[in-house]
């Protein structure tokens, strides 16, 4: 049983910390908190439904889904937030700007889609064989988004460390006129940034619907929440961190419900992620001293 | 004069939600004109609602004495929850309003016995009818338009501009930033008891964060600092829909397009327009 | 009269104030010097509470202000500017009077604030004029006016000169010695040695937390303990 419930716990961490690395990653370099990220999930979820309903095979269609979010990321930024950047408008008005951006996206979702539930109808999804592998129960599909998520992490993570965009955007994160000064091409950076970003963050939103087997255009309102308490457990600003605390969150949602306390976990992940701001607001990998800003 | 009461009797209810939804803008302005971006008026709107909507439908209270009551409550949490969010700042003070909003949601889903859990609570009396609506809101704007002339005022303002150099002139920012937050906590209750004696029925999900998005939409387009710019984002974005019915389910685009075209064109909300100035004050932006 | 004793103030492993003793008298104007990073804005941070102190005692007129918070130590009556200006910026320069009168019990009227503005040597007359738009020099100069608003019995001024050209500078040297003629004790920290030794009846030297020297500004200025601080060995005179 015990295991089940590890598997579940790691399968829901999984699809919380690939949607909490793209909240904390635009936060890092930034310093903006992008309230419409969890649209960009959503959408992105809505595309791969649409794209499959029309043939499209679902891993081809999980690729474009997830292109798309990142071309979306782009433009977020040179709509909402580039400007505000022009013009030194701090930490706070970006994230006003974001939920402006965030209503827009899911007014939209909502004008093509409705307000119904949607599912991936020809997918078999709902029918798919269990796989016993020991005390573990599973499908295809979830095994199949855990990993995924997984390598998808990896990836970003060597991707930072390896490649030469990925250093331009940590000199970006740590300093932001250094950079510059030291030869970075600050917007193409920061594009870059949201791309990856906002693509991680759809990949999550498609993930996230295959794994429910349900797309409605509020079904990152709970997760947008989450993913705060995710990346203030893990540490603003920190990619180690948001993967971390998406497990660690993954896993106490997954034992409150175990100990039968189901209707309280949100206030449970909520409490945790409140008790982390009063006493240690840089979270588990998080700059020591408290922002300021 | 029939002209006027067709409208009205047509209108009735969007007019009075524009003056609820006025007050619980205002609510939010007081905390932001401190710099706090504190995120939690919804959560006390919702438990205000309950408050005096339980002792009306439950103990029979009267209206005026629930609003009260209920207005105690909210504020005194507010002030509650000042204590341990003293140190935190910015992003970090907004984040961690925001997880309370949602813990009091919890609560108030599971506490069936209390709240009607996730069916919520209806036959509430609808007993705030226009008059004691927009009478409350002129008394909360005459209040805050008095407290504008007093040194909390200026205490309120130094502390939003440079809480440092607040402090060295002998501001005791710690306790502007707890009146403050209990003062919006209070006027919040306000609206939230008001909102339950004129929505014949409430629920958990009607003061979560979503509710505080409109609010804090309401507050930026009218313009943080100015308590009539509050009044009347509320009313601008509370009539739109109603007036755009013809765009069917695209409607909400509206709401995103104007606050974008806000914050990019004119940061200091529609106040602006008639302060002259066109920079939104930054809530606390200093480092140590 | 303020009294720092033997002050201490340790940041993390670093000692930034080690052993200060120093001794602000009514009236007098006692300059802070030192090279960069001795501790002289650590100094003002701990008397004004901004920093904990490790050891030792402040106190003013006798009363002891050390652990208090920041917006008690200012009730108290110790005023300060800061090294890298931190008007009301957004506010204009009535509410940034206002601002450093805030402790006291009556509102200043205008013509109390203009006798603080030419007290202070701003030259702006407008008192609706936005702080931040006013030219820099009258920046550092209302910094001071709201300093003197609070009417204050210890005044510290982190490197008022900065960033002025000579003869604002001399201009500041009388403006200083008018607040403390006062009767203002005023704690003067400063780079430019011509000012200090225009401004100041005495001086303390500070190097890596510690006093290594005190005296008249004559006096300061011919010390090879100090000279090396500053110059390294080599040179005869602190000009």
């Amino acid at each position: 049983m015990i295991f089940q419930q590890v598997f579940n716990g790691l399968l829901l961490g999984a699809v919380y910390a690939l949607f909490a690395v793209g909240y904390t990653l635009v936060f890092g370099v930034l310093d903006i908190l992008n309230l419409a990220h969890a649209a960009i999930f959503t959408a992105a979820a809505f595309a791969a439904l649409s794209l499959c309903a029309k043939g499209m095979p679902l891993p081809l269609a999980f690729l474009v889904a997830a292109a798309m979010a990142g071309i979306i990321g782009i433009l977020l930024d040179r709509v909402a937030f580039a400007p505000l950047r022009r013009r030194n408008a701090g930490t706070l008005v970006p994230l006003i700007s974001s939920i402006g951006v965030a209503i827009i996206i899911i007014a939209i979702l909502q004008g093509i889609y409705g307000v119904d539930e949607q599912h991936f109808s020809n997918l078999g999804l709902d029918s798919a064989p269990a796989i016993h592998l020991g005390p573990v129960t599973f499908t295809a599909v979830e095994v199949t988004i855990l990993l995924l998520a997984i390598v998808l992490m990896l990836v970003l993570s060597w991707m930072l460390r390896a490649t030469p965009l990925g250093r331009s955007i940590r000199a970006v994160a740590a300093d932001r006129t250094a950079a510059a000064l030291l030869g970075v091409h600050l917007e193409r950076t920061i594009a870059a940034t949201f791309f990856i970003a906002s693509a991680l963050g759809g990949a999550a939103g498609v993930l996230f619907g295959l794994q429910y087997n349900s797309v409605t255009w509020d079904m990152g309102s709970p997760i947008e929440l989450k993913g705060l308490a995710v990346i203030i457990l893990g540490g603003m600003g920190s990619i180690t961190g948001a993967v971390v605390g998406g497990f660690i969150i993954g896993a106490v949602e997954v034992a409150s419900t175990a100990v039968g306390l189901s209707e309280w976990r949100d206030a449970i992940t909520f409490g945790v992620m409140f008790l982390i701001l009063v006493v240690r607001p840089a979270g588990i990998f998080g700059r020591r001293s408290l922002r300021q800003a | 004069m029939t002209f006027l009461a067709d409208f009205y009797a047509k209108h009735s209810q969007l007019i009075d939600q524009i003056g609820v939804n006025a007050i619980l803008a205002l609510s939010l302005s007081v905390s932001l004109q401190a710099g706090q971006l504190a995120l939690a008026q919804a959560a006390f709107m919702g438990i205000a609602a309950y408050v005096s909507a339980i002792l009306a439908l439950n103990a029979h209270w009267p209206l005026i004495a629930s609003i009260l009551a209920a207005m105690i409550v909210s504020s005194v949490v507010a002030a509650l929850l000042a204590l341990p969010v003293s140190r935190l700042r910015g992003i970090f003070l907004a984040i961690a309003t925001i997880g309370f909003g949602e813990i009091v949601r919890v609560f108030a889903n599971n506490l069936q016995d209390l709240t009607g859990g996730g069916q919520g609570l209806s036959s509430i009396p609808s007993d705030a009818t226009t008059p004691v609506i927009y009478g409350a809101l002129i008394l909360v704007a005459l209040a805050l338009w008095l407290l504008s002339r007093t040194k909390f005022a200026l205490a309120v303002a130094l502390t939003r501009e440079d809480e440092y150099a607040a402090r060295g002139v002998g501001v005791d920012v710690g306790r502007v930033r707890l009146l403050s937050l209990a003062l919006g906590g209070a006027i919040a209750g306000l609206g939230g008891a008001l909102y339950a004696h004129s929505s014949f029925f409430i629920a958990p999900s009607d003061f979560g964060f979503g509710r505080m998005e409109q609010i804090l939409v309401w507050c930026v387009i009218g313009g943080v600092t100015s308590p009539l710019g509050a009044v009347l984002g509320a009313a601008l974005l509370s009539i739109l829909p109603e007036a755009i019915r013809f765009l069917h389910d695209y409607r909400d685009v509206t709401n995103g397009i104007i606050l974008l075209a806000v914050i990019l064109f004119a940061p200091g909300g529609l106040s602006s327009f008639w302060r002259g100035r066109p920079r939104a004050p930054r809530p606390a932006e200093t480092r140590a | 009269m303020l009294v720092l004793d033997d002050v201490a103030v340790n940041y993390g492993g670093v000692h930034a104030l080690d052993g200060v003793s120093l001794v602000v008298e009514p009236g007098s104007v006692l300059g802070l010097i030192g090279p960069n990073g001795a501790g002289k804005t650590t100094l003002i941070n701990a008397t004004t509470g901004l920093a904990t102190l490790a050891r030792g005692t402040i106190a003013l007129d006798g009363a002891r202000v050390d652990g208090r918070p920041p917006h008690r130590v200012a009730r108290a009556g110790i005023a300060r500017t800061y090294q890298n200006i931190r008007l009301f910026g957004a506010l204009d320069v009535r509410a940034n009077l206002a601002a450093g009168a805030y402790a006291r019990s009556r509102r200043l009227d205008e013509p109390a604030m203009r006798a603080l503005l030419e007290r202070a040597g701003v030259t702006t007359t407008d008192l609706d004029a936005t702080a931040s738009a006013l030219p820099y020099g009258d920046q550092r100069r209302l910094e001071i006016a709201r300093a003197l608003a609070a009417a204050p019995r210890i005044v510290m001024l982190d490197e008022p000169a900065a960033g002025m050209n000579p003869s604002e500078t001399a201009r500041l040297v009388a403006t200083i010695r008018a607040i403390a003629a006062t009767g203002i004790g005023v704690l003067l920290i400063e780079h430019d040695m011509p000012l200090v030794r225009a401004a100041c009846d005495a001086v303390v030297v500070l190097n890596f937390g510690e006093v290594i020297a005190r005296g008249t500004p004559a006096e300061i200025a011919r010390d090879p303990i100090v000279i090396e601080a500053y110059l390294g060995t080599g040179a005869e005179h602190l000009a």
